[in-house]
């Protein structure tokens, strides 16, 4: 059994008011998974993944590729384990598509000539190569979450973490994610309302409620178990019931 | 309130590019202090709020609309030296991107707004934001700011001979006072629409650490409210005026010496807060 | 809008904007400079000097009508001085205040028009600017359109807010929206800031953001420099010999 890329036991971590947000996980991710994270608004999905790279600090054992979530580990494993968040434009902060794609590497230490060239090769590798000159603020919504995951991607990580990435995209654009998605070599975990995404990406689900996880499984078993299809009845079919 | 080029005289423009550029440098000293580069991003998105939220319209009568300025609400909420790194990159945007404000200009536009309207705006809250006289202090805060940031503003405008009729300059006294409480009606009222969204926002006034260096703000304010009022008594124009006809060295002497008179109440002020910083960390 | 066409104008491709943006802050400086204290025959320098920035812009491949247009909104300030200063006898001073902010604004705009933003901040610093101050006017600048489209929003939530209360009772009710709207706007943004932050965080920033590419000052720069400093100093002289 390869040794899992992340391993959690018992992690809880408390709002300001004392309620849990997270109350207790358990969670394994192995090398190749790509593992969908459903569960209602609030339910402590993203808190998980904020407490993975402790953006937030939760209480119990964690660890990423093998280390253990502390202060001393941080700057190695917010290079292995990277977060596209829900917000791409609170993402793409510098002035241009470049500068920000090479933000990652220059953190890491790169001189600012390697970063800006392993920047071009993840652009090219995402799709968007022809926009590195321009201001984010002028890319699509699809446009900007290629970019935010080619951020990423700089810093060469083991797992990719999204937080609920198809927000804000019309169906193309989530058909391209997919796609990028899928051809992407990296362990996943996607934090996301959308079941067809969900389908389409994951290997995997767990069911996130109220801090604790209590469900684990594909996601059509989850949608069944946890009644979580939004589709409702067309009118065409209650009418049968006259 | 934002001077164009080709308004200031020389004296006038490179005396206050000189002043600004240090006071500026402290501010970014200030603001910078153990966050190094941290505070970057809240700094210049709060600047583009205080621009965002310039369109927003505040109705106060007849047809006419007000908006917020904001130096005394950011001194409020970020602490007055992030204040006047703010206000200073929104003026240095506003004269580069919009050309609202001239270029050599730009050291008296910060100066009176970045730095002077900034603190002014900051020292009613300073000294009374803890007590029962929080919602006066705030109001204060708003309106000093603007009043001290217009009467920078003109007494520059005279001091270079721009042609300010009498009449005008009464004018000018009631627009300034009206703008003046307008900005402390609206500062005060968005200062309240925070306190119910998050009461954090607002921070409580740092205890007694700027007690010296508030002294010396207060006596620049003085001076600086000292000379417009100077300038705009009767017989202070005549003789501006007067003198720039009969004899130009001697106008330039008044200049010169009028703008020395604020300088060195300045330098004093800095020399003052550095060597109160000096006692206290030794 | 104003700033997104400034965008796409400063983002061309002419001679001008390839040049090293010091070189530019020099020229402007060099320009402002002797406009602002020339102080006899304004009149014959002031045409020298608009065909100076003329030619610049039509170098830079800017259309002339609208940036001279543009401009123009240093007016809305100066005419009402100008007018005063013509009816109380000193028109000499009337025309120096138009020419001169004119002028300005106007070579202002040619090295804003010529140069992107980021590039013009990276000058600065590279001048001798305070890093800190220039890296805030980056993100002011980068977000300033977003928060902008944002409070757009929210004026036209708080106008339908305020337009349901009675006519003496909607000045008021409209003046706590507005506040209500502005305060929400205020929350927003430091929520985004905190976003900000945090994917900073995530992406390895450890307190210092890193070093930007060092600019390069090629020979065309030199000489670009030198001419645009040179050209308004022969106009100034120019215009000073005659009479």
């Amino acid at each position: 059994m390869t040794t899992p890329l992340i391993e959690v036991e018992d992690l809880h971590h408390h709002y300001d008011d004392g309620t849990a947000a997270l109350d207790g996980i358990d969670f394994k991710l192995h090398p190749g998974e790509s593992v969908a994270l459903l569960g209602a608004n609030g339910s402590g999905k993203t808190t998980f993944l904020l407490c993975l790279t402790g953006l937030l600090t939760g209480h119990g054992a964690a660890r990423v590729c093998g280390l253990p979530v502390d202060k001393t580990n941080l700057p190695a494993i917010r290079r292995k384990l990277g977060i596209v968040f829900q917000d791409s434009e609170s993402q793409l902060f510098m002035p241009t598509v470049l500068e920000d794609v090479a933000f990652g590497p220059l953190n890491l230490g790169m001189d600012p000539v390697a970063a800006q060239l392993r920047a071009r090769e993840v652009l090219r590798l995402v799709g968007m190569e022809a926009v590195a000159a321009k201001a984010p603020y002028h890319l699509s919504a699809g446009e900007k979450k290629r970019v935010a995951i080619a951020g990423i991607l700089a810093m060469q990580p083991d797992i990719l973490a999204l937080d609920e990435p198809t927000t804000f995209l019309d169906p193309p654009a989530q058909r391209s994610l997919i796609d990028l998605l899928r051809g992407l070599p990296q362990a996943k975990i996607i934090v996301t309302h959308d079941i067809a995404f969900a389908r389409a990406v994951s290997t995997r689900a767990v069911f996130f409620d109220r801090g604790k996880i209590v469900g684990e499984g594909p996601v059509d078993d989850l949608v069944r178990r946890f009644a979580w299809d939004p589709q409702v009845e067309s009118p065409g079919h209650a009418a049968r019931y006259d | 309130m934002h001077i164009p080029d080709g308004f200031l005289s020389t004296p006038v423009w490179a005396a206050m590019d000189a002043a600004a550029l240090p006071a500026v440098a402290v501010a970014v000293r200030r603001a910078q202090r153990s966050f190094e580069d941290s505070r970057i991003p809240l700094l210049g998105v709060m600047g583009a709020f205080v621009f965002a939220a310039q369109m927003i319209n505040f109705p106060v009568g007849v047809g006419t609309s007000s908006h917020l300025v904001g130096g005394a609400l950011l001194a409020f909420t970020l602490g007055p030296a992030p204040a006047c790194v703010v206000m200073a990159a929104i003026l240095a945007i506003q004269s580069l991107v919009f050309q609202d404000g001239g270029m050599l200009a730009l050291g008296a536009n910060v100066f009176n707004m970045a730095i002077a309207g900034v603190f002014a705006g900051y020292l009613p809250y300073h000294w009374f934001g803890n007590g029962p006289w929080r919602r006066p202090a705030i109001f204060a805060g708003g309106a000093l700011s603007v009043l001290v940031s217009a009467a920078l503003a003109l007494t520059e405008l005279l001091l270079s001979h721009t042609p300010i009729p009498r009449a005008a300059l009464g004018l000018s006294g009631v627009v300034f006072l009206v703008s003046a409480a307008l900005e402390g009606a609206i500062t005060l009222a968005v200062a309240q629409s925070l306190e119910t969204i998050q009461p954090n926002f607002i921070r409580k006034p740092a205890a007694r650490r700027y007690a010296s260096v508030t002294l010396g703000a207060a006596a620049v304010l003085l001076a600086a409210v000292g000379v417009v009022f100077a300038s705009t008594a009767p017989d202070g124009i005549e003789k501006i005026t007067r003198v720039q006809a009969a004899d130009p060295t001697t106008w330039l002497g008044k200049a010169e010496a009028g703008l020395a008179g604020v300088a060195i109440i300045y330098a004093v002020c800095l020399a003052i807060g550095r060597v109160v910083t000096r006692h206290r960390s030794a | 809008m104003h700033h997104v066409v400034l965008e796409r104008w400063s983002r061309g491709a002419s001679p001008l904007h390839r040049r090293d943006p010091r070189a530019k802050l020099f020229a402007l400086a060099v320009f402002l400079v002797t406009l602002a204290t020339a102080r006899r025959n304004l009149v014959i320098l002031a045409p020298l000097l608009f065909l100076l920035l003329a030619a610049g812009l039509l170098r830079a491949r800017i259309p002339l009508g609208s940036a001279l247009v543009r401009a123009g909104v240093v007016f809305t300030f100066t005419v009402p001085f100008a007018i005063i200063s013509y009816l109380t006898g000193d028109p000499a001073r009337a025309s120096s205040m138009l020419l001169k902010s004119y002028l300005s604004a106007l070579a202002v705009l040619l090295l804003v028009s010529t140069t992107p933003v980021p590039a013009l901040l990276r000058g600065f610093e590279a001048v001798g600017a305070p890093r800190f101050l220039l890296m805030v006017a980056q993100f002011l600048y980068r977000y300033l359109f977003v928060i902008s489209e944002e409070a757009q929003h929210m004026r036209k939530a708080a106008l339908a807010r305020g337009a349901t209360a009675r006519a003496t009772l909607a000045r008021h009710a409209k003046f706590q929206a507005a506040a209500g709207a502005v305060g929400a706007l205020f929350a927003r943004s430091y929520g985004r800031a905190e976003d900000i932050h945090r994917a900073m965080l995530a992406r390895g920033f450890s307190g210092r953001f890193p070093a930007a590419t060092p600019l390069r000052f090629a020979r065309a720069d030199a000489f670009f420099a030198a001419l645009a400093a040179v050209a308004p100093v022969l106009a100034r002289l120019a215009a000073e010999r005659v009479a």
